[in-house]
């Protein structure tokens, strides 16, 4: 049974990464083709380093990234705890509102938010597309994936724990803290993950909703298909999959370390 | 543990900023040489395709700012529908876009766009006669070509009997080829093919020849082995298939002898196509009008032009650039028609809104 | 019952800025001609549409039993390991996700293709080569493979909550492992299944791109064809309007009957 899971597992991890290992070996690459190797090369990583353009809507798509989503997780996980509480019409409605977003096909959440920016810009000034309103637009798209994730986690756990708390004079702010929280992590985590995915890959809502002051990498790449993508993509998709990887083993060598450190003590 | 995460991400970023070795300035066009031109604190907003503008060779928006002193904020647009929708809704704020023939036609038609004062735009002298004054800026007011070519059919001469050419257009609807066959997957290109080799003018008006064309499509879907754009290149490159129309420019990818495939050729049917020309305009809300007329006039100076036509590959519309180009590629009739071959072409222009309605189902018919 | 209710404030007040005011916005597009006045012909051209939404349907479906299928074992096995592995294995599972979609897919057009990576590597024992770029299994592919986390990681987050004493407990009392999996495992995963089936089947819809880049282009899902409404040549906003209305309410009529057989409890879904 556990050399079939072992099995089975390593073929689902070789599906996921077959195309990740392709686009990597691609990278080094000595020409343009995505599919006939002519030879080693790193010039894709040289040029890369010199492309003002790439390197700015990188920033560009790793903080909007980030804020949205700690914005998303924390709107996202107080609107599942409210909605908890809440009778069976009422959230009923409010998860028929948190499932629009995912419903909607992107281009069409995209312009009606296009419309809806433009609106007020035109009667107010306020809401240029730019960095502010790429930033609405994708806390706006990852709320649901964080409401989703917690939703489940707060049906599985024991109501009593929390209403204990109180019951025992904790307020509900540090009962929510100490009690909820932790039981629903795992929901969190996962949520707050979606949310970052989904920001760093999303293209059509950032085209309609990103403006002359701020671009994502996305938009940028999508940009290039008139004339082929370049390899530089590749090169930098290579260099973020390392940096993350390169993170996930510092992480564990250092909890394995404090782990047998703890064991000691 | 956090000081380990931050020192990867410190070093990673120094790596990034410090990894750039090449120099700035230097190979066809010295231009850092040149005196360095004060600040005028203006940032000019411009909007152009993805990698259409020379940032290796010679990197042309910093170019710009040494010479004239002014900023560049530079973004891409990945096609003319979506930069039509962001600029018509009036909150982005570009000051140059490069939208295609019949883009133009239509911001010109919705007011969108601003009257160019050519009288700042003096390199328009060196732009070819025959592409001024085109049918979807008839009195050239509006707009200055930026590049341009032909759509013509590519094959690989390793499979396809060149005798299969005298067909023309019929290429594309040839049985033996069933499978082999690639067609534009955009309605408009798609659509012009049908109606040449149908005889009638790509900018018809009249619902029945669309009507027509259509059925053209209709007929060649099961020989098609896919709709595809961007995708051509390799999928031409690697064999997958044999046939497909597309843009001349886009050859000099398809047949490099070191990237591309040798085997592949290019011909222009009998029946005529179509010369597109992709131009610089500015949107009528642009803040720095001047600022985009001095950009334009710089894009169209020989040197500029010249390090644009090598790196994009398309056609210029530069004159005295062209010379300054490999004669395999500025004397090369695949890329510089003859006359009489660009007497039977048509540029597309703006078509009504209710054939392009009646396009847009069409399209959506054909691919169920 | 607890009083937290005020929490979903802000998410109240956000989503009616920036959901309902833009659904709003749909709605009158869908319900309006390109002069502004009131008609009901944009519903009416869904007709012609029909057979494009019920192969989206069908393909979306299909795609999030496949992932279910698949993602269910996984998440399971998961959910058993150690704390740090669990992570560990959730981020490698995400990780793929954060490389561009356009560059995904483009590795798998060559891995698919009739001269691409598999087809060479199966030449080389003789066999093919197979035809499976540009076909219906490609698209299903594409789909899968770009939802398939969102699939395991809702189920995982809930399984981890499942006791394994719960389940020996139960292989005491003489359960067979198909027994556990039915009256236990199942479930109390219920939740997380709900979640997942939402979070790949919603999207999968109305995804695009995946039908042009895989499938050849050659038969549209809805999602194209909403593309080709809004940024098309003509830019008609109003039809392309009606049918993603059209294409939600479906949708949601899907999730509603979801939700009848989640007996239990409607926390996820919507209706």
């Amino acid at each position: 049974m556990k050399t079939l899971s072992k099995i089975y597992n390593g073929l689902i991890f070789l599906f996921l990464y077959a195309p990740i290992v392709v686009l990597i070996i691609f990278s080094f690459n000595d020409s343009r083709s995505r599919s006939v190797w002519h030879g080693f090369s790193l010039r894709w990583y040289e040029e890369l380093f010199c492309d003002k353009e790439i390197l700015n809507a990188l920033i560009v798509t790793l903080t909007v990234a980030v804020i949205a989503t700690v914005a998303a997780t924390v709107i996202g996980t107080a609107a599942a705890v409210g909605m908890h509480g809440m009778n069976g019409r009422l959230r009923r409605a409010m998860m028929a509102v948190n499932n629009i977003p995912m419903v909607n096909p992107e281009i069409v959440t995209g312009i009606a938010m296009l419309l809806l920016f433009a609106f007020i810009y035109r009667s107010t000034g306020w809401f240029q597309l730019g960095y502010g309103t790429l930033l609405l637009s994708h806390i706006t798209f990852c709320i649901p994936y964080v409401v989703l994730q917690v939703m489940p986690k707060l049906r599985q756990m024991n109501q009593h724990m929390y209403e204990a708390a109180l019951d025992l004079g904790c307020r509900p702010v540090s009962a929510f803290f100490k009690v909820m929280l932790p039981e629903i992590m795992p929901g969190v985590v996962t949520g707050a993950l979606m949310a970052f995915t989904m920001s760093l890959d999303d293209f059509v809502i950032s085209l309609f909703t990103s403006g002359s002051s701020a671009q994502n990498l996305s938009v940028t790449i999508y940009s290039m298909v008139k004339r082929r993508i370049t390899p530089e993509i590749n090169a930098l998709s290579t260099l973020m999959f390392g940096a993350v990887l390169i993170l996930l083993i510092l992480v564990n060598v250092s909890q394995i370390r404090g782990q047998s450190k703890a064991q000691k003590a | 543990m956090k000081k380990t995460i931050g020192f990867v991400l410190a070093a990673g970023l120094i790596l990034a900023m410090a990894g750039c070795t090449k120099e700035t300035s230097g190979g066809s066009w010295d231009w850092a040489s040149e005196p360095k031109a004060e600040s005028t604190g203006v940032t000019l907003n411009v909007y152009n395709w993805g990698e259409y503008i020379d940032d290796s060779d010679v990197n042309v928006n910093d170019a710009f700012t040494h010479l004239t002193g002014i900023k560049v904020n530079y973004k891409n647009f990945t096609d003319n529908e979506s930069m039509y929708a962001l600029l018509s809704s009036g909150a982005a704020d570009y000051d140059v876009i490069f939208p295609s023939d019949y883009m133009v036609g239509k911001m010109i038609r919705e007011n969108m766009l601003a009257k160019i004062n050519f009288d700042n735009v003096p390199n328009f002298q060196y732009i070819d006669e025959s592409l001024k004054n085109p049918a979807y800026d008839p009195t050239n007011e509006y707009s200055v070509p930026y590049t341009w070519g032909t759509v013509g059919i590519f094959y690989n001469s390793e499979y396809v009997d060149e005798a299969d050419l005298e067909d023309g257009w019929d290429l594309l609807w040839n049985e033996k080829y069933k499978d082999k066959i690639f067609m534009f997957d955009n309605p408009r290109d798609a659509f012009g093919i049908a109606l040449k080799k149908l005889g009638y003018s790509m900018n018809t008006e009249n619902p029945d020849e669309w009507q027509a064309a259509y059925e053209e499509l209709v007929k060649q879907k099961p020989l098609v082995q896919a709709y595809v754009m961007d995708q051509v290149y390799d999928k031409m490159i690697n064999e997958e298939g044999w046939i497909a129309p597309y843009y001349s420019g886009d050859g000099i990818i398809m047949m490099d002898e070191d990237e591309g495939n040798t085997a592949i050729k290019y011909f222009v049917p009998e029946e005529g196509t179509n010369l597109f020309v992709d131009a610089m305009c500015i949107p009528a809300t642009a803040k720095h009008k001047t600022e985009a007329e001095a950009y334009i006039n710089f894009m169209c100076r020989t040197e500029v032009a010249k390090a644009n036509a090598e790196y994009i590959g398309y056609s210029t519309p530069q004159t005295e650039a062209r010379k300054l180009l490999d004669p395999s590629i500025g004397e090369n009739p695949n890329f510089y028609p003859p006359q009489s071959l660009l007497e039977k072409t048509e540029v597309f222009i703006t078509l009504p809104d209710e054939i392009n309605e009646l396009q847009d189902s069409l399209w959506i018919q054909l691919k169920k | 019952m607890m009083k937290n209710r005020s929490a979903a404030a802000p998410f109240a007040v956000w989503m009616l800025l920036f959901t309902i005011v833009p659904l709003g916005v749909v709605v009158w597009f869908a319900f309006t001609d390109a002069a502004g006045h009131f008609t009901l012909d944009n519903i009416a051209a869904i007709q012609g549409h029909l057979g494009t939404l019920a192969y989206s349907i069908a393909l979306g479906a299909l795609a999030t039993v496949i992932c279910l299928f698949l993602a269910y074992p996984l998440a399971y096995s998961i959910s058993r390991k150690t704390e740090r592995v669990q992570q560990t294995m959730v981020m490698i599972i995400m990780l793929p996700m954060w490389m561009n979609f356009l560059l995904r897919t483009y590795a798998w057009m060559t891995l698919l293709e009739n001269n691409g990576l598999i087809n060479r590597f199966l030449g080389l024992f003789g066999i093919g080569p197979l035809g499976m770029i540009n076909t219906n299994g490609a698209v299903v592919l594409g789909m899968v493979y770009n939802f398939l986390p969102f699939m395991v990681l809702p189920l995982y987050s809930v399984m981890t909550k499942i006791d394994s004493r719960i389940i020996e407990a139960a292989q005491d009392l003489g359960s067979n492992g198909w027994q556990i999996f039915r009256r236990v495992v199942l479930p109390l995963s219920m939740p997380g299944i709900v979640s997942g089936i939402t979070m790949v089947f919603v999207p999968a819809v109305s995804t695009f791109v995946i039908t042009k880049l895989l499938g050849g282009s050659k038969t549209q899902m809805i999602g194209d064809t909403i593309e080709t409404m809004f940024i098309g040549q003509a830019a008609n906003y109003n039809v392309g309007a009606a049918l993603s209305l059209v294409l939600m309410v479906l949708i949601l009529l899907c999730m509603a009957f979801m939700g009848m057989v989640d007996k239990d409890e409607e926390g996820g879904l919507v209706v």
